[in-house]
């Protein structure tokens, strides 16, 4: 873990949605950082705001959405300062994105080839005879048989295991630093899970980008991650290397999400669930922590402004009666 | 009921046009019912000694080759041109609502034999069809009506279908089949009811499109004969005195025609974004 | 990842306009039987006598039954026969067939201008949602269509023959003077350009261009309309999304990805726009005094001349169903996903 100037660091970043049903405040405090060649794990439950914080980071959030607070530095650049021309070098070119469902992800009556060629063209100053060749080398670094052929194919003539490889291999195409990926194995089978998954981590290791991995699953990021992000309702709760978060969990949240998850050695049915849902966002009156309606370790000071308790310089937490 | 009130406040403080079309109706359904008493001259009269004359104060929208007062024909016409268009939209939605809700509710073979007839209807180009059934069954108004009534119904029937057959599977039918209810009395009292919101949509934007045609049938000789005021017919006999300069005579009838259709296309957007606000376009 | 070749889907597109051909054939033949009283009376014209109404009873062969005169429709449909104009003496298919590049000339020409304005503008009211020019569209467009396309052509008429003298006098395809040129396509310009002759061209250009600026103002709401929802659509579909966070330029993001799939929307709703234009078409005919299918018609209707009509709502239907086969096809070929079905 480097202990120089980070790759990304976020600092107290807010962001609103304006709603019919009113403003609601889907990101506040939010601080992380990750450092370089380092895998970092955002985890949440859906609606925590870590997809929204990914779209952020990168600006590409809808209309409704705005940043109001907070910076994000990347390589000495305020991405959220920047002009949209600066992001546009950015983009794709220094961070990279995959996304869920990559089936919807890729354009659907376009070739993949074409595809990773238009990624090629704006990024890399290859020139025209070279992009096919490079762009074919893409899928086969992604590990897709027979890529010659695949070129010419459209996503619909393929997997949704091949399709999150080509999102894969348009993602790296112009070789980022860090590679965001957001749920990038939601609806795909179990064991293409584990092979996108080990494809995604070999890929990062081997030409030494940073990543962060946005997921649900708890289990999924203690496999690939060196650290983690825990967000609970737009805030994150605690902050720590992953073997220490799952020895000694700071936050009531934290732990009860472990005891959600299916380990080798649980039996399913002494599965813990988390009681309660998400706080609804609009609400004009919001408690300060935003877990103190399902948490069972409430006491009055909860609704004192949050601390943020440091108990080593890795592992911090968002709690006034952390465990 | 109270957020649809808020909702319809929403809606009509983000499109005002709505607004301005809610007020432009009721002043057209106040001419159709008065115009002809309101009319300052008599729309049959003429006066060959004022013939084509340019608006004036006398005669506010001018006058035609025959000397009619325009203003008192266009006035006049409303209620004629609302008339038929009423009559056959109102025919095409009951028509319409009762197959598509039939086949919808029903399925099998009636839900074919409806669709086969929708779409061999919208096999035409819908304008030249009402052209051939009015050519077919006699020129006359209740044609008019009737080929007009015709054109429409494959658009009642597809959005009846659609809703009956979702409701269809839903729970409070279900309810309803278990607490004995046979299929008519489930169709009458559960699923045609259902249906009306979106189907009232469909009406008010289909009523300016039934005007535009009955005006189109009898801009071409179809339907209404001179000298009765009409619309379709006024700017048919104006078009042979625009070239020559007398634009007064098509203008008015024909600005008349297009407020409103104009009129009953805001209504129908603005009533869609009240039933159903994700469909707006 | 064999595709099937273009000309599978054409077959399968071709066999399944079938039933909306046979639907037209059965319609018409009902209408040429409902006419209200005899028939054959219509058929023989107002001043024929009992001797002559017999006479035509026999031609029409409307002395059988139902199902024998069916089949007989049917072979004279296949032989081209549609019957005599009682006016003009002369074979509706003649006509019909001189005619109809008139009448599709016009039709094509005003979907081009209204296509060549209406997407471009459903896009901008897409990409600036709810700015200025978002609302202008929108206005703009919904009082195109609630503008009645004869009100339309005589304003033009007015203000643009009349008032400015810029148009010429809105009577048919060529002014008097002017002979057509030598028949290729039937289409003057597309004729014009082959014959080289750009004093003719422009001629037809300018006799052309009032009549289909009233169609296209028609059906510009529609085109317009559809190109806004899809488009709205496609930006804020993932694969967007995707272009986006690739920092493909917005160029590329706008017209590469998203108009092109937005595209195919509109493309279906081009049916339902042919059927506008090819009612519309009838009425700016009469409008221009163009020599088309449509003034035909109307022609035929004020006389009482039912064959010339019945001849006229076929061969628009038939135009119809192929026009919808045209677009089915183009589909398929945009598509990738309609042609490996």
């Amino acid at each position: 873990m480097t202990e120089a100037v980070p790759l990304l660091s976020v600092d107290n970043l807010a962001l609103e949605f304006r709603t019919r049903g009113g403003l609601v405040r889907a990101l506040e405090n939010v601080s992380f950082h990750v450092g370089t060649g380092e895998i970092v794990g955002i985890v949440g439950e859906s609606g925590s705001g870590k997809s929204v914080l990914s779209h952020a980071l990168l600006r590409i959030l809808d209309s409704a959405g705005r940043v109001s607070a907070g910076r994000a530095v990347f390589n000495g650049l305020d991405l959220l300062a920047a002009r949209e021309a600066e992001m546009r070098a950015i983009r794709g070119r220094k961070i990279a994105m995959i996304f869920q469902n990559p089936r919807a992800a890729l354009n659907p009556i376009r070739k993949i080839g074409q595809q990773l060629e238009d990624v090629l063209m704006q990024h890399t100053h290859a020139p025209r005879h070279d992009i096919k060749k490079r762009a074919i080398e893409c899928l086969e670094q992604v590990r897709i048989p027979d890529a010659l052929r695949r070129y010419h194919a459209y996503p619909f003539e393929l997997s949704g295991g091949q399709c999150q490889r080509v999102m894969i291999a348009l993602a790296i195409a112009a070789e980022p630093a860090l590679l965001i990926a957001d749920e990038p194995t939601t609806g795909l089978d179990v064991t293409t899970q584990a092979v996108v998954m080990d494809l995604i981590r070999d890929l990062v290791r081997r030409n030494h980008m940073s990543a962060i991995l946005i997921t649900h699953d708890l289990a999924l990021a203690s496999e690939s991650c060196d650290r983690i992000v825990v967000m609970h309702a737009g805030h994150v709760v605690e902050t720590a290397p992953t073997r220490a978060l799952f020895a000694t969990p700071r936050h009531p949240y934290t732990a009860r999400l472990i005891g959600a998850t299916p380990h080798d050695c649980t039996d399913v049915r002494t599965l813990a669930s988390i009681p309660g849902s998400l706080p609804d966002l609009r609400a004009a009156s919001l408690p300060l922590c935003r877990f103190s309606a399902r948490c069972e370790q409430y006491t009055s000071a909860c609704d004192q402004p949050l601390p943020l308790a440091v108990f080593n310089q890795h592992h911090s937490v968002a709690c006034h009666t952390p465990l | 009921m109270n957020a649809m009130f808020k909702h319809a406040r929403y809606v009509l403080q983000e499109n005002p046009l709505t607004l301005f079309a809610f007020g432009l109706f009721f002043f057209l359904v106040l001419l159709a019912a008065f115009g002809q008493v309101l009319a300052p001259y008599d729309p049959l009269a003429s006066d060959t000694a004022v013939a084509l004359q340019a608006p004036s104060l006398a005669h506010w929208f001018g006058t035609d080759q025959l000397g009619r007062d325009i203003l008192s024909r266009v006035m006049t016409a409303t209620r004629l041109d609302f008339a038929i268009a009423l009559s056959a939209v109102a025919l095409s939605f009951i028509i319409g609502s009762v197959l598509g809700c039939g086949a919808g509710f029903f399925g099998g073979g009636f839900e074919r034999a409806v669709g086969r007839t929708a779409d061999t209807i919208m096999a035409f180009p819908l304008f030249v069809l009402a052209m051939g059934i009015v050519a077919a069954l006699g020129n006359s108004v209740a044609n008019i009506v009737l080929a007009t009534a015709v054109i429409n119904l494959p658009f009642y029937i597809r959005v009846a279908r659609t809703e009956a057959s979702v409701l269809r599977n839903a729970e409070f039918i279900e309810a309803a089949r278990l607490a004995g209810g046979g299929n008519a009395r489930i169709l009458a009292l559960h699923i045609y009811p259902n249906i009306l919101p979106p189907m009232m949509v469909q009406i008010s934007l289909n009523m300016g499109w039934a005007i535009l045609n009955a005006a189109g049938l009898s801009f071409i000789g179809l339907g209404v004969r001179p000298p009765t005021p009409e619309w379709g017919i006024m700017v048919a006999e104006g078009a042979s005195y625009i070239i020559t300069g007398e634009w007064w005579i098509a203008l008015f009838p024909g600005a008349a025609l297009m407020l409103a259709v104009f009129c009953f296309n805001l209504l129908g957007d603005g009533l869609r974004d009240l039933i159903d606000p994700r469909r707006r376009t | 990842m064999a595709r099937k070749p273009v000309w599978g889907t054409i077959f399968r597109r071709l066999l399944g306009a079938l039933p909306s051909l046979a639907g037209v054939v059965v319609v018409t033949f009902i209408l040429t039987r409902a006419l209200p009283g005899d028939p054959a009376a219509f058929f023989a014209g107002a001043a024929a006598t009992p001797e002559a109404v017999e006479e035509v009873r026999k031609q029409l062969g409307l002395d059988k039954n139902l199902a024998q005169q069916f089949l007989r429709y049917l072979s004279e449909l296949a032989h081209g026969d549609l019957g005599q104009s009682l006016t003009t003496g002369q074979p509706v298919s003649t006509e019909l067939v001189n005619r109809l590049p008139a009448s599709l000339e016009l039709t094509l020409f005003g979907l081009l201008l209204a296509a060549v304005v209406a997407i471009p503008l459903g896009v901008l009211a897409a990409t600036r949602r709810d700015s200025w020019i978002d609302h202008v569209s929108r206005l703009i467009t919904t009082a195109g269509v609630s503008l009645p396309v004869f009100f339309t052509g005589l304003l033009l008429i007015y203000i643009f023959y009349f008032k400015l003298g810029w148009a010429p006098s809105p009577m048919g395809r060529l002014d008097p003077y002017a002979s057509a040129p030598a028949t290729v396509t039937g289409f003057f310009i597309i004729d014009s350009l082959l014959a080289r002759d750009l004093g003719l061209l422009t001629a037809s250009l300018k006799q052309l261009l009032l009549p289909a600026i009233t169609m296209a103002i028609f059906v510009m709401a529609p085109l317009a309309r559809m190109t806004r929802a899809a488009m709205l659509t496609a930006l804020s579909s993932d694969y967007t999304r995707t272009t986006r966070a690739m920092g493909l330029s917005r160029y590329t993001v706008v017209y590469r990805y998203a108009l092109r799939n937005a595209l195919l929307p509109v493309v279906t709703t081009l049916g339902m726009v042919f059927s506008f234009m090819l009612g519309a078409n009838v009425l700016v005919e009469k409008v221009f005094s163009w020599p088309g299918i449509g003034a035909y018609a109307i022609e035929a209707l004020v006389a009482s001349d039912y064959a010339p009509v019945q001849g006229f709502v076929l061969t628009m239907a038939i135009l119809y169903v192929l026009l919808n086969l045209v677009i089915d096809v183009l589909y398929s070929i945009i598509d990738p996903r309609m042609a490996a079905q």
